[in-house]
């Protein structure tokens, strides 16, 4: 059993309650559907209420949430005829990112995404969705590919970050999710960014630069997570909560931002709620955007990409002294 | 004769032990590693290089400057750049200000355009007493135009990076910067133009993971720490001491991620010749 989530709990008792009433009207066979209706429309305005009005800290929580769908899932639902491919050639095959051949609506399209587990063992075997540099150079090498088929690709992003750790830095860290950034943008195909789950800091963006960048309604994503930042600045991990509103990592900041290019709703009480609802949503966004990607040449796509991320920034100038 | 001997008593009466006194906090400093006191006027022969054990001290992007190019060969781009609190972050715009007072500088880099020996060339410098150097918008965008304006003018590029990362109190902003940076050097790159990589101590983080690991030719100062994630959230995650030596350039060029390592009195004749190999590209 995952542990659920504290502000959940409510919504969580009366789907038990609701259950557990369609159980027992079934058995004893009496008709209790006045009452039923009664607690579903209860359960309704409660997960509206609470999902409507999360905090950017308890946004984190689902984000990170142990039951909310992964990368495998929604390549599950969105696609057909998933074949995962290993490997960067280089060292090693990392389990935190998956990648491979799928179709979409019967087009071939390459895949890439974050990977976290299910359950501990899982977890421990995937590293937390917490890549190596043999994850990032495995990614390049599948957008390459993709690149040298003229295939569109699909990233999906969902971890806590790069991996810190001692074989990551030996072999290269900063390199290699520096040369996926750079690389990403010469891409001659069209790129398609679904931010969600946790999109943390540097280990995500090596996953991130896209055509389009879309992101789910609970997602996070940020320069580094609030404990960090919290630990940083205050010296205190305890002050997470305020540093997850400080640091403005939610859909609906960054979409002000201009940093990401839509917001995909989630189902009623967040993605966890309704996976298969969840994927049919980013379905139908992925095919959208690709139609209207695929009417740009190959240069017309590179020049685009660079101007989207060359514009990102903000300052003062003094122009008249210039 | 009395009166020679009254005169050379009057001489002796000195008044330097006051200007002494003032000059003497200024006169030495300790070097982090050593602890040896090294006096400035040894360590700036010595480039700031500790005497005893080679320690490469801080430098500020002037004296940086000043080591590396040409007398008064400098000109310095996009001096008004300054940032903006768009997250409204707790105390980021009294921490500007009171760094930008401290330090006399905008933001942390400065960039613009000199001669090394006698060749033009794009030169960015990280100064680290602004914010630990961490990359937000300004940095982002500075180091950007300087890139974009060396491929307008058809010049290499030397950049020295030394940063605590991505600016945290930028938030994602600071993030994006790694994105844009990165895609400037890929342009250099399709523009055929030469990257001097320069990674002094500390260079970490979010500029670890963009620009400064793009370089055509990557150059370390000796004993610099040069990471992605620091030595000490590596040691929190793993719970283990870390070896010695760990993210030191030596350490990394054994692990092939270096070209070279050259200590700082001999930097500017190193770049120099690399830049000529690349004259006329």
């Amino acid at each position: 059993m995952t542990k659920k989530l504290e502000f959940d709990k409510p919504i969580n008792e009366l789907e038990d309650k609701v259950k557990e009433l369609q159980e027992f009207a079934q058995e004893k066979n009496i008709d209790l559907s006045d009452e039923i209706k009664v607690l579903e429309q209860r359960l309704h305005r409660f997960k509206k209420e609470t999902y409507e009005n999360l905090t950017p800290w308890q946004k984190s929580q689902v984000a990170r949430y142990l039951e909310r769908p992964t990368t495998l899932d929604y390549i599950k639902y969105i696609f057909t005829d998933f074949v995962e491919l290993h490997g960067d050639r280089l060292y090693g095959d990392d389990m935190a990112i998956v990648g491979g051949l799928a179709y979409l609506e019967g087009q071939p399209v390459t895949v890439v995404g974050h990977q976290k587990g299910k359950e501990v063992k899982e977890n421990v075997s995937r590293n937390f969705g917490m890549p190596h540099p043999e994850g990032y150079r495995k990614a390049l090498r599948l957008m390459r590919q993709a690149e040298k088929f003229n295939r569109p690709v699909i990233c999906f992003v969902d971890t806590p970050g790069a991996f810190p750790g001692i074989g990551a830095e030996e072999r290269g860290q900063g390199e290699a999710i520096a040369r996926n950034l750079m690389e990403l943008f010469c891409l001659k195909i069209p790129v398609i960014v679904v931010v969600c789950g946790e999109g943390g800091s540097g280990g995500a963006l090596a996953l991130a630069v896209g055509d389009r960048i879309c992101m789910l309604e609970h997602a996070i994503y940020s320069v580094i997570s609030p404990e960090g930042c919290a630990s940083i600045i205050w010296k205190d991990s305890n002050r997470a909560v305020e540093a997850a509103s400080a640091l403005k990592l939610t859909a609906q900041d960054l979409l002000n931002f201009g940093v990401i290019d839509e917001i995909i709703s989630e189902p009623l009480g967040g993605a966890h709620r309704d996976p298969e609802a969840m994927a049919c949503k980013i379905r139908d966004k992925i095919i959208k955007n690709l139609k209207q990607l695929k009417t740009m040449s190959q240069e017309e796509l590179v020049k685009f990409r660079h101007k989207k991320f060359r514009k990102i920034g903000m300052f003062t100038e003094d122009i008249a002294e210039n | 004769m009395f009166k020679d001997f009254f005169r050379k008593t009057k001489y002796a009466i000195l008044d330097t032990p006051e200007n002494v006194e003032r000059k003497e906090p200024e006169a030495f400093t300790k070097c982090d590693e050593c602890g040896n006191t090294v006096y400035y006027k040894d360590s700036d022969k010595n480039f700031k290089v500790c005497t005893r054990c080679g320690y490469h001290m801080k430098l500020t992007a002037d004296e940086r400057l000043s080591i590396i190019l040409d007398e008064e060969s400098f000109l310095e781009y996009d001096t008004d750049l300054e940032t903006l609190d768009i997250l409204e972050f707790p105390q980021y715009q009294e921490k500007i200000k009171e760094t930008q007072e401290l330090t006399g500088l905008k933001e942390a880099v400065v960039t613009g355009e000199g001669k090394i020996e006698g060749i033009p060339s794009v030169i960015c410098v990280m100064d680290q007493r602004f914010i630990s150097a961490s990359m937000g918008s300004v940095v982002g965008e500075k180091i950007t135009r300087a890139i974009e304006k060396a491929i307008e003018k058809k010049l290499p590029v030397v950049i020295f990076s030394a940063s605590g990362g991505a600016r945290m109190q930028e938030g994602i902003l600071s993030l994006m910067q790694m994105a844009k940076t990165s895609a400037a050097v890929g342009r250099l790159n399709k523009a055929g133009l030469l990257y001097i990589s320069v990674l002094t101590n500390p260079t970490t983080g979010g500029v670890t993971a963009s620009f400064a690991s793009l370089g055509d030719i990557i150059i370390a100062e000796p004993g610099a720490l040069i990471c992605f994630a620091g030595p000490r959230v590596i040691e929190q995650t793993i719970r283990q001491n870390l070896p010695p030596g760990f993210q030191r350039a030596e350490f990394l060029l054994k692990h092939g991620l270096l070209d070279l390592i050259v200590v700082r009195k001999d930097l500017r004749q190193t770049i120099a010749k690399l830049l000529a190999f690349h004259k006329g590209v």
